[in-house]
């Protein structure tokens, strides 16, 4: 081996540079900390948490311990986000189509909706729906019923809750459908590519999907009832709503305002990557016979997912960080809850702050992880 | 005359179609106009259901019947081309008509008929639309946060100044073009920063760092008498030594008592706020996230495994987490990592922190720049016997640069909409502005005015910047 001065020189330079300051922030750390006798480590976690959070997944109160608080934070982070994600993606997807649309009119209504949305910082926005819309609503008791089970309220969303039986009978017989219809995907490409004939899939997939559960409730003893939330009078001003599940006003003003910024990005996302398909490509299948439904399906969808993917994934991700700023409307998220709650009882800053970054960083790393491990499947493979 | 057949509009009876679709169409419109401008309703005579959907069945029988290809008039052929191509595009060419009328209405008499605009107190907002007083009277405040009111002269001042020297560039006669990259990136961030420590902040005229200032423009100066060969040398010695002499062995009493002359009052960053804080914040990110961003993308590329690796973890770190969590960092976490008499403004943090956070963002930006100039750039700049930074100043960069311009138009865009996030430190920017003065008792009540009118001032902003990078992308764009 032979190093050399001059490949060796500003590595080393920059490590010793990288060492030295955190050095100097490790025995900053540890001389402050010496000197206001806190000490450190994550023993705390266990501890008796004694407080308590509006609104969590999981059974929770002060008598809880530290983690379990973290773990209803990140359940409430990851609830948001995949209902961000998901209302974001459908919103997106329309918006990105109807900005291509050669009508005049949806196009500029779609251009009209990205340029004003994206351009207004998220945090205004999320101000905007909870403190200002969102306090327009009525009260508890002065709501009327939407489709006569649901109730739209200053206190939040009101919604029947599921009341199953033999649950897990139903959750199985999704589960073989799902299996079935991709036993028959499979099954279909086979076909095809062998015989050239075209068995129905989606049909069949479609029936497979009702029927299935369907039967489960005709002989699987599944049944399924619901618990329609019922206004109740707790004193002569004050009413709630009782039975049923509730959705806090914070929730759904997060979930909006996420989904409705997120999703102009993802419009341009699918734009651009619909746009990145060639004329040719499209002129190619529709000159072979394909029919415009086909075409879409077999030769553009393809390609376009191949550009949209890689930025969705980004806009996901961000809508993912996105969801911390749920601490601005008091949504106990992750940084509310541990990093703003757990944070000023215990005053173990390094070590909970440390912990809020960590998990972020892990959520960000598995949904790139995941989203380029799909963007490999489907990238072209070069014969 | 032939006959007709409903179903099939076609051209042998065109006008008989035109009039009848277009009276029909507008019939649709006009009723839908009456019902959300006047308040009339032409249909009310019919049941609930059907005089809802009237308006939308007429206008499509009415597109329908218009639908003739190739008709010979223009303006008919140009209105089926755009709004009515099929049955579903008409459906959506109507509904989006109607939304536009029903909405006009309201929206108006809210902004502008119903809205007050006189007086000072809440008492003038009776009506019910909105209350543009409240505004009026807290606009001081949505500007300057709690910067005291006979100072803010001192703002407007620095702001005024640093947009006409930032402006420079544009009077700039081609013998002076050649400075300005060293004008914007050096000396004008410098004079920024003078601007808001002496001007904004009022601080004193002589502080320590002022000795730094003195000797580095003496030694600047007596440089251009020093030969090149030893400018090197000259540059590592004299401005350290100039700075040391002039501390330590000149007049140091005599400027400290200077410095307490000060004319303007000292005001605290935690009173700085509003609008002219967003300024301030984006400003200083800006100039600083872009040679941060620059280093680490040039380090991510580089050939040297240690470097790469540090600023892929660099970089890598400050993208997965989010902007607030690093907020959180810079105030409650950092402070533990430095020595305890050793005191950083919670605005300077604030800047730090944002800075190394958009310039991950940058940082990759700007790679993808560099990876998308073609290998033949490199290898021709060092068969030229180029080294690294001179084949990446005068080479790679500048052409790198250009083709990322948009994408660097994206991230400050970000870094301006997340200015807001500041409130978790405790800094009021305009957003946190307008959530205190919402709180305030004499005028509750009026946060949607509040919010409206920010997101009205940030819309401008930011859509003017998009705007101004797209005219910037389409000027730089060379063919290759």
């Amino acid at each position: 081996m032979n190093f050399k001065l001059k490949d060796i020189g500003p590595q080393l330079m920059t490590v010793i540079a990288v060492v030295l300051v955190f050095g100097f922030f490790t025995y900053n750390a540890q001389v402050n900390m010496e000197n206001r006798g806190i000490d450190f480590g994550y023993g705390f976690l266990s501890q008796e948490s004694s407080f308590d959070v509006q609104f969590s997944l999981i059974e929770y109160d002060g008598s809880h311990s530290y983690f379990r608080a973290y773990l209803v934070g990140l359940l409430n982070t990851i609830l948001v986000s995949v209902i961000g994600i998901i209302l974001a993606t459908i919103l997106g997807v329309l918006v990105g189509i109807a900005r291509l649309s050669p009508n005049y009119l949806i196009n500029k209504f779609a251009a009209f909706y990205v340029e004003f949305f994206r351009n207004i910082p998220l945090l205004l926005q999320i101000f905007f729906w909870y403190f200002a819309a969102l306090r327009a609503l009525p009260l508890p008791q002065d709501a009327e019923a939407m489709f006569g089970i649901s109730f739209l309220t200053i206190k939040g969303l009101f919604v029947p809750a599921f009341i199953w039986e033999n649950f897990n009978i139903f959750f199985y017989s999704i589960v073989a459908a799902i299996v079935a219809i991709i036993v028959i995907r499979t099954h279909a490409k086979k076909v095809q590519e062998n015989q050239g004939k075209q068995i129905p899939v989606l049909l069949i997939s479609i029936g497979l999907i009702f029927i299935l559960p369907l039967l489960s409730f005709l002989i699987g003893g599944v049944r399924l009832s619901f618990e329609i939330p019922v206004l109740k009078q707790l004193a002569t001003t004050s009413f709630r709503y009782e039975g049923g599940v509730s959705l806090p006003p914070e929730l759904i003003a997060l979930a909006l305002s996420l989904s409705l910024y997120t999703a102009t990005f993802i419009a341009e996302c699918v734009r651009a990557g619909i746009q990145g398909v060639g004329k040719g490509q499209k002129e190619a299948a529709a000159s072979i016979g394909l029919t415009p439904n086909q075409v879409l399906k077999l030769v553009v969808m393809p390609q376009a997912l191949r550009i949209i993917i890689p930025p969705t994934t980004n806009q996901y991700l961000n809508l993912t960080k996105n969801s911390s700023l749920a601490a601005a409307i008091a949504y106990p998220d992750l940084v509310l809850v541990f990093a703003g709650t757990a944070l000023m009882q215990t005053g173990k800053a390094i070590e909970i702050v440390s912990i809020t970054m960590f998990t972020y960083l892990s959520l960000s790393i598995s949904i790139s992880l995941l989203m380029n491990w799909y963007n490999n499947k489907i990238a072209i493979t070069e014969k | 005359m032939s006959k007709i057949n409903f179903l099939k509009p076609d051209k042998s009876n065109l006008y008989t179609f035109l009039y009848l679709g277009s009276f029909l169409f507008f019939v649709s419109v006009l009723d839908v106009l009456l019902n959300s401008f006047f308040s009339l309703n032409l249909t009310g005579f019919l049941p609930d259901f059907l005089s809802f959907l009237l308006p939308l069945i007429l206008g499509f029988i009415g597109l329908y019947f218009i639908r003739i290809e190739l008709s010979g008039i223009k303006q008919l052929d140009l209105l089926n081309k755009h709004i009515n191509t099929n049955n579903f595009n008409a459906v959506l060419s109507l509904l989006i008509i109607f939304i536009i009328l029903k909405s006009i209405p309201p929206i108006l008499s809210w902004f502008f008929i119903d809205a007050s605009f006189a007086g000072d107190s809440k008492d003038v907002c009776t009506g019910t639309g909105a209350c543009w007083t409240y505004i009026k009277v807290w606009i001081r405040r949505f500007m300057y946060g709690m910067y005291p009111n006979g100072e803010q002269w001192r703002i407007n001042l620095s702001f005024i100044a640093l947009a006409l020297l930032g402006s420079v560039g544009y009077f700039a006669t081609d013998r002076f073009k050649k400075y300005l990259t060293l004008y914007y990136v050096v000396i004008y961030p410098f004079i920024a920063f003078l601007f808001i420590f002496f001007f904004i902040s009022g601080g004193p005229v002589f502080f320590d760092f002022s000795y730094g200032i003195i000797a580095a423009i003496l030694s600047i100066i007596i440089g251009f008498f020093i030969p090149s060969k030893f400018k090197f040398y000259y540059f590592l010695i004299v401005p350290f030594a100039l700075y040391v002499l002039l501390k330590y062995f000149i007049f140091y009493e005599e400027l400290i008592e200077l410095g307490k002359l000060d004319g303007l009052n000292w005001v605290e960053t935690g009173a700085w706020g509003g609008l002219s804080l967003t300024f301030i914040i984006s400003f200083f990110c800006l100039i600083f996230c872009f040679p941060i961003g620059m280093a680490f993308a040039l380090g991510r590329r580089s050939g040297f495994p240690l470097i790469r690796y540090i600023s892929i973890g660099f970089i890598e770190f400050w993208r997965g987490v989010p902007l607030i969590t690093v907020l959180f960092m810079s105030a409650v976490m950092f402070p533990m990592f430095l020595p305890a008499d050793f005191f950083i403004d919670k605005l300077v943090r604030c800047i730090i922190a944002i800075s190394l956070f958009e310039a991950a963002y940058v940082a990759e930006v700007i790679r993808g720049g560099l990876q998308a100039l073609p290998r033949g750039q490199y290898e021709a700049a060092k068969s030229l016997g180029m080294g690294y930074w001179r084949m990446h100043i005068f080479v790679i960069l500048p052409q790198a640069l250009k083709l990322v311009i948009p994408g660097i138009a994206n991230t400050f865009l970000a870094l301006v909409k997340d200015t807001p996030l500041i409130f978790v430190v405790g800094l009021l920017e305009i957003v946190g502005m307008l959530n205190l003065a919402k709180t305030n008792p004499e005028w509750l009540g009026f946060a949607m005015e509040g919010y409206v009118f920010a997101a009205i001032i940030f819309w401008i902003i930011c859509y003017a910047m998009s705007k101004y990078s797209y005219n910037l992308e389409q000027k730089y764009k060379t063919d290759r």
